[in-house]
């Protein structure tokens, strides 16, 4: 609670002294690109969507080939520090196992801090192990030097969030907040009345790609004529969340919620379960956990995903890069999809832990669903 | 010492002497009701005592520690070790809900254990040493998990935390949760205020030194206390999930909400002073505030910042009431 606080003053403090300097989370230009995106059809493979990309623009790695191997791939990762990234971390280690060339992989845990990151680079760059090198950045600003300080070394692959930088190889990102933003709002303003109560989620301000996510479905809310009743901070908390949407209930009728993640959806959902209402309109996301209930109640309900299948592709990135084959790039623009009534079966599966999340391409690969927690079906 | 050892003041002198507490809470209640009638509807207070309730049970059991002289950082982690451990041994079969709850107890009571002869054996402060634990037993949940939940609570387990009756006559809606509340409240108000170990540990708490002339088992009672308060972490572990369900954070800062809550309540930080009863009521005002802060539909921080000192202000007021 006190860190919390203390962090919600800083930021409150940090965007009225710096209104100058504050990043733009509602950036016209970025939204419409993303929404372009959204409808683009991928080019790549079919049914192997972290192989495929928007953007048609490839990157020579021609003077990056380094041989027969077995070659050192170094992963400095952010962190380990919530269920989407050891799902994602489970994905890029089985994609590993599928790559005769690569020997080793050799992975160091930011723990989520900046600083020991930085070290982190330092480190692996300054070891003389490593044949390319893949950062998963914790902040996109403090570690821009780090990274270009590396890139002066060996070939870099930056992924999920980015860097002020064009000096890696290639940075690895499916389609982005906004677009996460638009798929659910859009499926709320085509399910709902014109002026009907919608009741926004959010985990917490300031981060960059949460923000994105409010401010583009807002923006798709808004232009529909909802009434956003209410939009409320979680802190990702179970029991928050649901005493937030209870005392919601309390005072006015809910047409629809909105989501910027889908962690404590299930706990929203009780709240009107519990209080004998009719489960609304809902936007979560791919976690197991909400799309068993969603099937269970046959709700009428979406999951935009912020896939990760996306850790599987630094490593293919990776691979390309060592035998000198061009990748896709500066930008490598993976598809977003949403799992909908349609493809909805296909995604559940209750043999998968709670905060699984569905959209991980995991299925085929070693050792699924064991390394991810899941028991294998009888 | 005791209340009970204080001659006992007349009759308007002890209307005057009420807790100020009952009188904040009251306050802010009468804020949610102006702000939202429909919190006098049973599903609006019902609500709000589903909610308080594991709060209420964990600020309860902190009393103990607190009157020892101590503190318990560990309630937190043990929470989520609870939530955490039984969703991993239940794996969805029902008929094991008994049994982990036992293991649970079982487990909680071994953290206690360890926080009690920690401190009064090896002499290590509680704030580290229960911190040491905090660190140790959050460690455990995490390896344990793998860090994301691997399994689901079973209805059986979550019905304390969640389940509610409907119809019930007079009160409409009767939940779980309150009975639990009712009953281990008036365990632990006993046990405080009805045996003599409750009058060790305010002498404890009091004036080590004097307690253990006396001829009192300083180091029992201190052990005593640590038990008691993990018990009731795991048992507010045990609403908690049944509540809202497997996450692993759902302990995180529970520790220092226990400690507001029965400072609110008046009891003395450094020990010799502690009530269950105002633990209790500590506890749905801090839970009042959170849900007045919901109605009030204010940005987050400002919120934060009247969170921050209304906490501040109903502490201040403990303190003063003591001091007078």
């Amino acid at each position: 609670m006190t860190l919390r606080t203390t962090t919600a003053m800083a930021v409150a403090l940090a965007v009225l002294a710096l209104p100058a300097t504050a990043q733009n989370f509602d950036d016209p230009t970025e939204f419409a690109e993303q929404e372009a995106q959204l409808a683009a059809t991928p080019i790549g493979p079919e049914g192997a969507p972290w192989e495929q990309y928007l953007e048609d623009s490839m990157v020579d790695t021609a003077q990056y080939a380094a041989g027969e191997g077995p070659h050192t791939v170094c992963f400095s990762n952010a962190g380990v520090n919530n269920p989407w990234r050891v799902v994602g971390w489970t994905n890029m280690q089985a994609e590993v196992a599928l790559h005769p060339e690569i020997g080793e992989l050799i992975h160091v845990d930011a723990e989520g801090s900046d600083d020991k990151q930085i070290g982190d680079i330092n480190d692996l760059v300054a070891s003389g192990n490593c044949d390319v090198l893949i950062v998963s950045p914790n902040t996109t600003a403090a570690l821009t030097p780090a990274v270009e300080a590396a890139c002066e070394v060996l070939p870099v692959i930056v992924f999920d969030r980015g860097v002020n930088t064009d000096c890696p190889v290639t940075f690895i990102h499916p389609v982005g907040g906004y677009g996460f933003g638009i798929q659910g709002a859009r499926f709320i303003a085509e399910n709902v009345e014109e002026g009907a109560n919608v009741l926004m989620l959010r985990i917490l301000p300031g981060v960059d790609v949460l923000e994105t996510r409010y401010s583009a479905g807002r923006r798709i809310l808004d232009e529909a004529g909802l009434n956003v009743v209410g939009a409320e901070f979680t802190d990702g908390d179970n029991a928050k969340t649901k005493s937030i949407v209870e005392d919601y209930l309390q005072r006015g009728s809910i047409d629809a919620v909105w989501m910027d993640a889908g962690a404590t959806a299930v706990a929203a959902i009780e709240a009107f379960e519990d209080n004998g209402y009719d489960v609304p309109v809902f936007v979560g996301e791919d976690q197991q956990d909400f799309l068993q209930k969603w099937q269970e109640l046959g709700l009428t309900a979406i999951a935009p995903t912020y896939p990760t299948y996306q850790w599987r592709t630094p490593i293919i990135a990776a691979a390309r890069i060592l035998a000198g084959e061009p990748v896709p790039g500066p930008e490598w623009v993976l598809p977003q999809p949403a799992i909908t009534a349609e493809n909805l079966d296909q995604y559940v599966n209750p043999d998968m832990p709670p905060l699984h999340y569905a959209m991980c391409g995991c299925e085929e690969l070693p050792g699924y669903p064991e390394a991810w927690g899941g028991q294998a079906s009888n | 010492m005791t209340d009970a050892a204080l001659p006992r003041p007349r009759r308007l002198s002890r209307l005057l002497r009420v807790n100020p507490i009952w009188l904040v809470l009251l306050i802010l209640i009468g804020a949610i009701v102006a702000l939202n009638p429909d919190f006098t509807e049973p599903q609006g207070y019902m609500n709000f005592l589903r909610r308080a309730a594991p709060l209420c049970i964990l600020a309860a059991g902190q009393v103990f520690v607190l009157t020892s002289g101590g503190f318990d950082l560990s309630v937190g982690s043990t929470i989520t070790l609870t939530v955490v451990g039984a969703s991993m041994l239940l794996y969805n079969n029902e008929a094991a809900t008994w049994w982990v709850i036992l293991a649970m107890l079982g487990a909680g009571g071994v953290i206690g254990l360890v926080n009690g002869l920690v401190v009064a054996l090896l002499r290590v402060p509680s704030l580290i040493a229960t911190l040491g634990t905090m660190i140790t037993v959050s460690g455990i949940g995490l390896m344990w998990s793998g860090g994301a939940p691997r399994g689901y609570l079973t209805d059986g387990f979550r019905a304390a935390g969640r389940f509610m009756w409907r119809d019930v006559p007079v009160i409409g809606l009767l939940p779980a949760a309150l009975l639990v509340l009712i009953g281990g409240g008036a365990v632990l108000w006993w046990l405080m205020h009805g045996t003599n170990y409750g009058r060790l540990l305010h002498a404890v708490g009091d004036n080590p030194e004097a307690a253990r002339l006396a001829g009192v088992p300083v180091a029992r009672v201190r052990v005593l206390a640590f038990v008691v308060s993990s018990l009731s972490a795991v048992v507010a572990g045990i609403l908690l999930g049944g509540f809202s369900g497997v996450s692993l954070d759902v302990g995180t800062g529970y520790e220092l909400q226990a400690i507001t809550a029965a400072v609110l309540g008046g009891t003395q930080l450094l020990g010799g002073r502690g009530a269950v009863g105002a633990a209790l009521g500590g506890a749905l005002t801090l839970t009042a505030i959170f849900t007045l802060l919901n109605f009030l539909g204010l940005p987050q921080p400002v919120r934060e910042v009247v969170q921050g000192l209304i906490l501040i202000s109903a502490v201040a007021l403990a303190v003063c009431r003591r001091d007078a």
